[in-house]
């Protein structure tokens, strides 16, 4: 009992991590229905903004946090508007390959210019562990967990209750209409690609102090993990995506704690192959019919 | 049939000529041993982007997990060939390969090549990825540490003449009947059913084509290398086709062969500059999506006959 609790504990702040991540994909696609693969490498580009502000600048946790969040809601917006903009009205498979060559680039552009050896992340803050009935907990997975709830519960307030939200949820219903009545397309998916950039960063973050390595590589896997998870939770859905990140973080140490953490990252891929063909519209997905 | 006969003849002079060329210039001692490796390993991309491209480019079906079929290619015949380090051991280890990754393609395409667009590129992605923590995991792959000592059995006239055989095959095939309806298919899905085509089982022969000859570069790659090992075959290998085939153009075979060409003379120019070149790569990318996004040649394809009958047509004028 106390072995799975601890599991669960572990699984939910990797999982809150993933559902950071998974916010971006399914918002990105819910509007211009693109995967969007460089936004695992945004979340590199994160953990990398926190190393260095960190390292060179002595920042603190908070700040570098804070700034990591806005350095690649910048980052997530140039992108868009340089490499997915020009593309919005050719061929699904085009944009896609271009996200493809966007993700390799900041990969291999990031191996260019700051090597790819394995960074460690600098320790802002003492890990305290506690104890809870026996389960081990650190000050880490307890931050982690505190700062992803308030992130998502943030982003719920302003795509429900801001002028920006509506837009984007008019958007992502039908962009011809939601031009129409005077939405301004553009400006609504550059601030989509913001908001889920900044979440992205805001994770990167919080992994670098949690496993305590960085290197430019390190967005390939949970980027994918985490697309797995919006998939999971029904994609261009807010709560689906939360939900698939925690279901696919408690899956993930799950797997790990049976002894069997060399096919960690297979177990993943097969509930996706799986989730897509017995429910391709997600745990909380509509089925949509297919229409000529 | 008599028609073809002539155009078919100029093909095979073709590939005769440019035999005797590539022989002749090892003789004289302009290829080298590093341009003749050069060589090898443009023409197994040529055979992994041709196979990947009647896929994308002319079943029009999104697959990232060639690279998985490639491995199955080159464990089967490295484990063969190590048991039997002959010609004929190449040729089972050969065919053993293409069994083994029409089988894979078959259980993985049944019911991934439902879904469509992004999420089948996802799927094969993940098909991929497994196949390659599985060879991870086996004991007879030897894990992470791969298969090394594998008997050189391939050399440039293999690639060559197995460049040949699978650029015919696949050529042959788009121009059949099936590949017509496979053509149909990728043009709108909606109207190649109304007309009564089984979208589902020509989208699964191509796929599973593309796969077999996929392992078949595969098999050529262990076999001239010598070593493999699992991360040879990751999503970083299906994206390096996968550029050769966007470069080159969707949908043209002659376009992969040009852009195969020109990666890997790049590749030999720039190789001192290591991670610069994938930058470079990964920006031509972009561009090209951007500025053209089918490709350089777009479906433009290279033809004798055509060369024939537009000169008559201005004889006659």
């Amino acid at each position: 009992m106390q072995t799975v609790l601890q599991q669960l504990v572990n699984g939910l702040s990797l999982g809150s991590i993933y559902a950071l991540l998974a916010l971006g994909y399914t918002m990105v696609y819910g509007i211009i229905k693109l995967i969007n693969f460089a936004h695992g490498d945004i979340y590199m580009l994160g953990a990398f903004w926190g190393y260095y502000v960190i390292h060179q600048w002595h920042f603190s946790f908070w700040p570098a946090l804070l700034s990591a969040m806005v350095f690649c809601a910048l980052a997530g917006v140039i992108i868009e508007y340089l490499a997915y903009r020009p593309l919005r009205n050719s061929p699904r498979i085009a944009a896609l390959i271009t996200a493809i060559g966007v993700s390799f680039l900041l990969e291999n552009g990031m191996s260019y210019l700051f090597s790819s050896n394995v960074r460690s992340f600098p320790q802002v803050m003492d890990v305290k562990s506690y104890n809870l009935f026996g389960i081990k907990v650190s000050n880490i997975q307890v931050l982690i967990l505190v700062v992803s709830i308030v992130l998502m519960i943030l982003l719920q307030l302003i795509i429900r209750r801001t002028k920006m939200g509506k837009a984007m949820r008019a958007v992502s219903v039908d962009p011809d209409a939601a031009q129409l009545i005077g939405i301004n397309i553009d400006r609504t998916i550059s601030f989509t690609f913001a908001l889920g950039s900044a979440l992205a960063g805001a994770a990167g973050v919080m992994i670098g102090l949690y496993y305590n390595s960085i290197d430019p590589l390190m967005g390939m896997t949970p980027g994918i993990k985490a697309f797995v998870a919006a998939v999971l939770g029904g994609i261009g859905l807010i709560p689906g995506a939360a939900l698939g990140g925690f279901v696919i973080g408690i899956l993930e140490t799950a797997t790990q704690a049976l002894g069997f953490s060399a096919f960690k990252d297979a177990v993943v891929y097969v509930v996706l192959i799986i989730i897509l063909l017995v429910r391709p519209a997600g745990i909380l997905g509509k089925n949509i019919k297919e229409k000529v | 049939m008599k028609k073809n006969l002539k155009y078919n003849a100029i093909w095979l002079a073709i590939a005769v000529v440019g035999y005797v060329l590539i022989y002749a210039l090892e003789m004289v001692g302009v290829i080298d041993q590093f341009g003749e490796t050069t060589l090898v390993l443009i023409g197994i991309n040529i055979i992994l982007a041709t196979s990947l491209n009647l896929v994308i480019g002319f079943a029009g079906q999104f697959s990232l997990g060639h690279a998985g079929f490639m491995a199955l290619g080159a464990y089967s015949s490295a484990l063969v060939t190590q048991a039997i380090p002959t010609v004929g051991g190449f040729l089972i280890g050969l065919l053993v390969g293409i069994i083994v990754s029409g089988i894979v393609a078959l259980v993985v395409g049944i019911p991934t090549l439902r879904l469509n667009g992004d999420y089948l590129a996802i799927a094969t992605m993940g098909a991929a990825e497994i196949i390659r923590i599985i060879l991870n995991n086996l004991k007879i792959t030897n894990g992470p540490a791969g298969l090394y000592n594998i008997p050189m059995l391939a050399n440039w006239g293999t690639v060559y003449v197995l460049v040949v055989i699978t650029t015919l095959i696949i050529v042959n095939f788009v121009h059949s009947r099936n590949g017509r309806a496979v053509m149909s298919v990728r043009e709108d899905e909606i109207a190649a059913e109304s007309i009564g085509i089984n979208t589902t089982k020509y989208k699964i022969i191509a796929f599973v084509l593309g796969a077999a000859i996929a392992s078949i570069g595969g098999a050529l790659h262990a076999n001239y290398i010598q070593t493999i090992n699992p991360t040879d075959f990751g999503i970083m290998e299906s994206i390096n086709i996968l550029i050769i085939v966007v470069l080159g153009g969707i949908g043209s075979i002659t376009g992969t062969f040009v852009a195969a060409f020109v990666l890997g003379l790049l590749d030999m120019v720039l190789q001192n500059f290591g991670t610069l070149r994938m930058v470079l790569y990964s920006l031509a990318l972009i561009l090209i999506m951007v500025f053209k996004p089918s490709g350089l040649l777009g479906t433009w394809e290279f033809s004798v006959r055509r060369l024939f009958t537009h000169k008559k047509a201005k004889g006659d004028a």
